[in-house]
């Protein structure tokens, strides 16, 4: 492997860890931040004790989260010097300010919240969590809109003179329609992650009949929060695919395994492909939905990879334009399948709050932990999805990945630190998930109120 | 705006980029401090707690600076910040790791009581301390040293580069200069017997960081070249006298001026590096023709007053509420507040 592909392993393996953590701390500052709510209006102590047990568990996240972060800013520059020379002057924008903006409020009032139980006004102390909350989701705005610029650049020129991309309309970055539908999609979907959580949570000591104040309570609001993201989800992922269908549409074709242009094209549940020949094996579909979906229209056309192929080659000279389309379409697909068992579980959840029946219900709550798992993948399935499908590009139609690297810096340079990284993060990973999981099984009594965090 | 006079924006973003680092150095500073004298001024675990509680309210948010740093240089000047970052690129792991494990540590340390546990943590906050107060010290004294950087703004040395003397007194003068700074620090917000070990750990520094200090502020004054930026004097000499006169302070009970000394040299020193590079932001030392500056670094006019309007609206929001944590976290951490099963 060369230089190239150890930079790109290096972000996967970075940016994917940093990303198990992040959706989850979005959403538990919110939970939280709900929870001590109905504590300070109502004075009721189960709130309370709600509030500690899960803000314990939110906050050992989000340390992972923030110092992993701290990688992701530096290493646009340690192993993508190219791409940092051609973006800097529109992409560093959203991270500078995402910094000033979202950073300094989330860690500032963390701080705040964690250690000013006794020194701050009830009012003012609720007020810091909801800050820290409001900061996680500009931080989300930020760094997605820099990221949807590079799925779909605009607001910006070529400089024939540098070669660079510079900025000449920022309000055109902040209303890029690929960051009108990623933003609410990312969002809800880390709501989605942390409701899934704390259900799953919920469920274990449920299961126990221990503390069933707390979790019953704790369930209730996830399920709640859970449903009516995980259905935004749906609804914002469906916005997005049919951007998608008009901006990327290789990145659609791919997906949908989809080779040749067809008027009426079909949604493939099933298909085994033979990307050397540009066909499928096998393929078993619902007629006429992929058009359906992706246009509005019953015989809509929907661009083969081929056809594509083909069209990319003229516009932008020789080479492969198609990504991994294995990839692609199972990621796709393993998405909305977890997204969809999400909808139908919380739902059956909910109806259970309503009948009453949520305490007894052993079976939602035997299969409740292992609804964890569902958003985690989910997560990590689409972001998978979004930046594979580029691929070969790392900023669409301008610039593509092999080009990007750092020129200065040799294979065995990134081979040490990917190696070093990702030795860190695993060694963090396991002490974390532990930790997470023993504090989550002793449940609330063990979170009694300390009065200094550390 | 193309006029070379000093109201410019590239010129004030070099200048905000120089006040963040100023600030993080200041503030990370005694956060750093406070890390590495960790095993050497504790008795027992509630000593450790107490040192440990003692940041612990604001150190995520003084690491912010850092992040904010990074994020103006790539955003103001992205060939600054493409060579810098993949030129030092070892010594930036080396960096990353220590403030992974030490963030880490802090968060963690005291959720589980067993003894093994926590010496873990309090080794990773040592280290995690130790490490980065040292090579921020390396780091900038090599861009003010020159490294080597070719005709296409691309770093062309190896990582053995970063190690020559200067450098490496730069290193020793920012650990020391950053442990006393902590070691004041602590004077202020412990008491009784923890914080007399704090100011007599301080005493017994301050001498070597000011041999340090005068060390390393008399070599840059003779490496700088005939052509370099603006450097009054009063700068470096200032941030001399200050830090000598800490040991005074400290015997004289002045704890409070002390850590403005303290702070001042860390001040004016970051400040007399940033001045002598102006208006190089990176200069190659395979000639001058090579140097990175504030011109051929830039960004676009644009995306220069966009930034400029966004830091002029919420630095003052910011500042402001930093502030205000320190006045609410100003009381002194007493060993009975930190004591597991304390009443809330």
């Amino acid at each position: 492997m060369d230089a190239l592909d150890l930079s790109r392993w290096q972000f996967v393996v970075t940016i994917g860890f940093h990303f198990l953590f992040v959706p989850l701390s979005i959403g538990l500052a919110f939970l939280v931040a709900v929870m001590q709510t109905a504590w300070y209006r109502t004075g009721n102590e189960t709130y309370l004790r709600m509030t500690r047990f899960w803000g314990r568990l939110f906050l050992v996240n989000f340390a992972l989260g923030v110092v992993t972060g701290i990688v992701q800013e530096f290493q646009f520059g340690m192993n993508w010097s190219s791409y940092s020379r051609f973006v800097g002057d529109v992409f560093g924008a959203p991270l500078a300010i995402e910094g000033l903006l979202a950073f300094f409020l989330e860690s500032t009032f963390l701080g705040l919240w964690i250690f000013g139980w006794k020194r701050l006004s009830p009012r003012l102390h609720l007020a810091t969590i909801w800050l820290v909350a409001f900061g996680t989701m500009i931080s989300a705005l930020f760094i997605l809109a820099a990221n949807s610029w590079m799925q779909h650049p605009v607001g910006f020129r070529l400089n024939p003179a540098t070669g660079r991309a510079e900025m000449h309309d920022f309000f055109a970055m902040l209303t890029n329609p690929a960051l009108l539908a990623q933003y609410p999609h990312t969002v809800l979907a880390a709501l989605a992650t942390a409701g899934m959580f704390v259900i799953g949570v919920s469920g274990y000591h449920l299961l126990r009949r221990r503390d069933e104040d707390v979790f019953v309570r704790s369930s209730a609001i996830a399920l709640v929060v859970t449903l009516i993201a995980a259905l935004g989800v749906a609804f914002s992922g469906h916005a997005q695919a049919q951007l998608m269908t008009k901006e990327q549409p290789m990145k659609m074709a791919a997906a949908e395994a989809l080779w040749d242009t067809e008027q009426g094209a079909g949604f493939s549940l099933f298909a085994v492909g033979d990307v050397e020949h540009g066909r499928n094996h096998i393929n078993i579909q619902l007629p006429h939905m992929l058009s359906v979906l992706a246009t509005n229209t019953w015989n809509g056309t929907v661009h083969g990879i081929n056809d594509l192929q083909a069209r990319f080659e003229r516009e932008y000279g020789p080479g492969s334009y198609v990504p991994v389309v294995g990839v692609m379409y199972w990621s796709f697909r393993l998405m909305v399948g977890a997204g969809l068992l999400m909808i139908a579980f919380a739902a059956a959840g909910l109806w259970l709050v309503r009948r009453r029946r949520l305490a007894d219900a052993r079976w939602f709550h035997r299969l409740a932990p292992w609804g964890i798992v569902l958003p985690i993948a989910a997560n990590l399935l689409g972001w998978t999805f979004a930046e594979m499908g580029r691929q070969p590009w790392v900023v669409y139609g301008l610039l593509k990945t092999d080009a990007a690297g750092s020129p200065s810096v040799g294979a065995g340079f990134v081979l040490v630190t990917l190696v070093g990284f990702t030795l860190v993060y695993g060694t963090l990973a396991v002490i974390d998930v532990a930790l997470l999981a023993r504090m989550a099984k002793a449940g609330p009594a063990a979170a009694s109120p300390s009065p200094e965090a550390y | 705006m193309e006029g070379h006079g000093y109201l410019n924006l590239p010129t004030l973003w070099f200048a905000l980029i120089g006040v963040l680092w100023i600030g993080y150095f200041f503030l990370e500073g005694f956060d750093f401090g406070v890390g590495v004298l960790l095993p050497f001024l504790s008795r027992d675990d509630l000593d450790r707690r107490v040192i440990v509680n003692a940041i612990g309210p604001v150190w995520d948010g003084n690491e912010v600076w850092l992040l904010v740093a990074g994020g103006a240089t790539f955003a103001a000047f992205p060939e600054w910040y493409a060579t810098l970052f993949s030129g030092f690129y070892l010594a930036l792991f080396l960096i990353l790791a220590a403030l992974i494990f030490r963030g880490v540590a802090f968060e963690l340390r005291g959720k589980d009581p067993r003894p093994s546990w926590r010496a873990w943590w309090d080794r990773a906050i040592f280290w995690g301390s130790a490490l980065p107060a040292l090579l921020w010290g390396v780091a900038l004294s090599n861009v003010l040293r020159g490294v080597p950087i070719d005709a296409n703004g691309e770093w062309a040395g190896s990582f053995f580069d970063l190690l020559n003397p200067y450098a490496l007194l730069g290193g020793v003068t920012s650990l020391l200069l950053f442990t006393l700074h902590g070691g004041v620090f602590l004077t202020l917000r412990t008491e009784g017997e923890l914080r007399d070990r704090a100011r007599r750990a301080a005493r017994w520094l301050a001498i070597p960081a000011t041999t340090a200090v005068l060390g390393f502020l008399t070599w840059t004054f003779f490496n700088a070249r005939e052509n370099d930026g603006v450097v009054p004097g009063v700068v470096p000499i200032t941030a001399l006298l200050a830090v000598a006169a800490v040991e005074w302070l400290l015997r004289e009970r002045l704890d409070g001026w002390a850590f403005v000394a303290t702070g001042l040299s860390i001040v004016l020193i970051t400040a007399t590096i940033f001045l002598n590079l102006y208006p190089r932001v990176m200069p190659s030392s395979l000639g001058a023709e090579n140097d990175l500056t504030i011109w051929n670094a830039s960004s676009s006019h644009y995306t220069l007053k966009v930034m400029t309007v966004v830091a002029l609206v919420f630095t003052p929001v910011v500042l402001a509420y930093q502030a205000w944590t320190y006045w609410v976290f100003r009381k002194r951490v007493r060993r009975e507040d930190v004591a597991e099963g304390a009443p809330a």
